[in-house]
């Protein structure tokens, strides 16, 4: 056995740890991008778990119904919509605490899928890893980052579409606004629920992506527990990012690889007590969220409900 | 941090109160169940099987309704932590962890400590309450002092409960099991010895655990404490508007911590007496927790935060949860019970917020105008 040193040194010198490090990363920025959009708007949606699970199953029962792995991909985000679709309209229409439909909607989708999950027993499938010409050829980083499965590539062009939406349209504007100040925003003639309810929609069809991609890109089959709270790293990310694209895909980045971290230790023959492993991921995102939240100024109608007038 | 909604009450004269609330309740009740029939039937199963099932689980075949008290115990304390809790404005919702590690303190007093059974027993308990309030006392300390929100510490920290119990019980020194007789996969504790039990009332052949009785009183307890105190009124003032309440010389890292501690120590009491009670043969087993802590904070949320609500609610809850088990033989998975339970939640989040939003678009004018309605 090594020292601890030359430990750590052999396992982030090793090839296969930044690969698998990109994949879960990858499941991450999917709905840590849907989250920032919802977050920017003002709505903390925890309901992201759910949709991502939702995604999850309907990728698998998607494919498995058609053997077509766009199709899957695309059930995937019809599911995460759904999800998106009950909490939007409950915490923007009907102006419910976004708190608690998030958190029934979270068991929801976790029962209905247990549920659909025992009664259809899905099983998913995988993509092929596609090599892209020349960039996978880069040193370091090549490989990891371009020699992914397809649905890889689609987190790719997802990642300047939403910053082209957030930033560069009149819709990310409002978007903004309303997160920023929503009183404002509705003096100006914006509907601010419209506008928060789009932008947890926009989450939810990231999301639902994310989740198939969690089954046909990633793993290649269906698991109920294979979500398991990362739904709540990907927020995490979003707050490590202080709200912005860059930060949020740096922080999802880097939960992905503590993620590949604590699957690369075994594998490479290290022996680390088990649980500690498993708990790593959450125990440093925590430590994570501690020393950066406050860091960065949050939009400032994050959360708050808003309703014409005020309470 | 959250706005919880207003109290429905028409505080417009111009509209008289009506059957219209109770209407949409029953109508969208009526809906959830529906839906989960549906849910049932399109699955290929016979929903009125499903229902019998429950019944019979629940209440009717023999022994089975001291089951369902035994099984709303820990339920309904935990909804009552919830309660406190988010009448103070704060989502806890790491109760599955606060309630894992309430039990293994109880585990750690049961196993490790030798002295009279009834002191050992109430050492554990307050030993639970307390742990279970300090492991809610970490997000509270992540959101007074770093502004993390509660709701997502809280419930990063299940995760980790749950390794900390996979530690606890797979390590020698620890917890597991010392019997040199046990099966040799099995990773649990060893069972609390028999006197340091919570004692069982027997009634017209049905069990249930002396718990029950502590979580009805507990009921009126926070009732009272809720209604009729200052604290309880610093809390209320605190969940309404932190503005306000911060004017009134309430402070919000103080209060807060202390609802927050209280939520947390409410799922680790109940953790401690589910233990004691002799759940899961009375071991700390991987899955000790078995989403009872999930199941408590919906109650609550069920429930609207009225604490002597709580009650019935966490029956309901316990006989869905305990009719499930008698599902396998109507040949349906016990998950239908999960939809089922969120559904009907959902569903009652439903009329109160249609109601307020109709109350506005009904008020005067000067109800728009900044007026708390």
């Amino acid at each position: 056995m090594n020292d601890l040193p030359g430990a750590l040194a052999d396992i982030f010198t090793s090839p296969a740890m930044y690969g698998s490090a990109v994949r879960l990363g990858v499941f991450l920025a999917f709905a840590a991008l849907g989250e920032l959009v919802a977050e920017k708007s003002g709505t903390i949606n925890i309901s992201v778990e759910g949709s991502l699970l939702a995604g999850a199953l309907g990728g698998a029962l998607a494919f498995d119904s058609t053997g077509s792995l766009v199709l899957g991909l695309a059930g995937g985000a019809v599911a995460g919509t759904l999800v998106s679709m009950v909490s939007a309209n409950m915490s923007h229409r009907l102006t419910a605490d976004q708190f608690v439909v998030g958190i029934t909607l979270n068991v929801l989708v976790l029962g209905l899928v247990g549920f659909l999950d025992a009664t259809f027993r899905p099983l998913g499938g995988k993509a092929e890893v596609v090599s892209l010409p020349l960039l996978s050829d880069i040193p370091v980083v090549g490989e990891a980052l371009f020699a992914q499965t397809w649905p890889t590539y689609l987190l790719y062009a997802l990642i300047p579409l939403t910053w082209w939406l957030l930033y560069r349209t009149r819709w990310g504007l409002e978007v903004r606004s309303v997160g920023e100040n929503p009183q404002a925003a509705d003096v100006s003639g914006i509907d601010v629920n419209h506008r928060r309810r789009q932008a947890i929609y926009y989450g939810g069809i990231l999301a639902g992506l994310g989740g198939a991609f969690l089954v046909l890109g990633q793993v290649g089959s269906f698991d109920t527990g294979a979500v398991g709270g990362r739904g709540f790293i990907a927020i995490a990310a979003v707050y490590f990012g202080g709200w912005t694209l860059r930060g949020t895909l740096a922080g999802a980045l880097l939960f992905g690889m503590v993620d590949a971290f604590r699957l690369a230790v075994p594998v490479l023959g290290y022996e680390v007590n088990a649980q500690l492993l498993a708990a790593l991921p959450y125990l440093l995102t925590l430590v994570v969220l501690y020393f950066v939240t406050k860091r960065f100024v949050q939009p400032a109608g994050l959360a708050l409900p808003f309703i014409r007038g005020g309470f | 941090m959250s706005v919880p909604h207003p109290p429905s009450t028409r505080a417009n004269p111009r509209t008289a109160p009506s059957l219209e609330l109770p209407l949409m309740y029953a109508v969208s009740v009526g809906f959830a169940l529906v839906l989960s029939a549906w849910l049932v039937a399109v699955t290929g199963h016979a929903w009125s099987s499903v229902g019998q099932a429950l019944l019979d689980g629940s209440v009717l075949a023999p022994g089975r309704w001291g089951n369902t008290l035994t099984v709303s115990t820990p339920i309904l304390i935990v909804a009552l932590g919830m309660v406190v809790g988010v009448k103070a404005g704060f989502f806890n919702i790491g109760q599955e962890g606060q309630l894992l590690m309430g039990a293994l303190a109880m585990a750690l007093v049961g196993t490790k400590l030798t002295g009279s059974g009834p002191v050992l027993l109430i050492t554990g308990l307050s030993l639970g309450l307390i742990s279970g309030g300090l492991y809610a006392g970490i997000p509270a300390l992540m959101r007074f002092r770093r502004g993390v929100p509660e709701v997502i510490s809280s419930l990063l920290l299940v995760f980790v409960a749950f390794q900390v119990i996979g530690y606890a019980i797979t390590t020698d020194w620890f917890l597991r099991d010392p019997d040199p007789n046990r099966p040799s996969l099995a990773v649990t504790s060893a069972a609390l010895p028999d006197s340091i039990r919570l004692p069982v009332i027997n009634l017209w052949g049905n069990q249930f655990g002396v718990g029950f009785i502590l979580a009805l009183l507990l009921a009126g307890l926070v009732a009272l404490v809720m209604g009729r105190t200052m604290f309880g009124f610093k809390l209320r003032l605190l969940g309404a508007s932190s503005p306000v309440a911060q004017q009134a010389g309430v402070s919000i890292a103080r209060t807060g911590t202390v609802a927050l501690f209280l939520s947390g120590a409410a799922a680790g009491l109940a953790g401690a007496i589910m233990l004691a009670s002799g759940a899961s043969g009375a071991r700390l087993t991987a899955g000790f927790s078995n989403e009872i802590g999930w199941q408590g904070l919906l109650v609550a949320l069920l429930a609207r935060n009225r604490p002597l609500l709580c009650v019935p609610m966490a029956l309901l809850f316990a006989a869905l949860r305990t009719g499930g088990g008698f599902l396998a033989a109507a040949g349906v998975d016990r998950t239908v019970v999960d939809v089922v339970q969120a559904l009907l939640v959902l569903a009652l989040l439903v009329p109160p917020a249609v109601q307020y939003l109709q109350d506005r678009r009904r008020g005067p004018a000067w109800s728009d105008t900044g007026e708390t309605p």
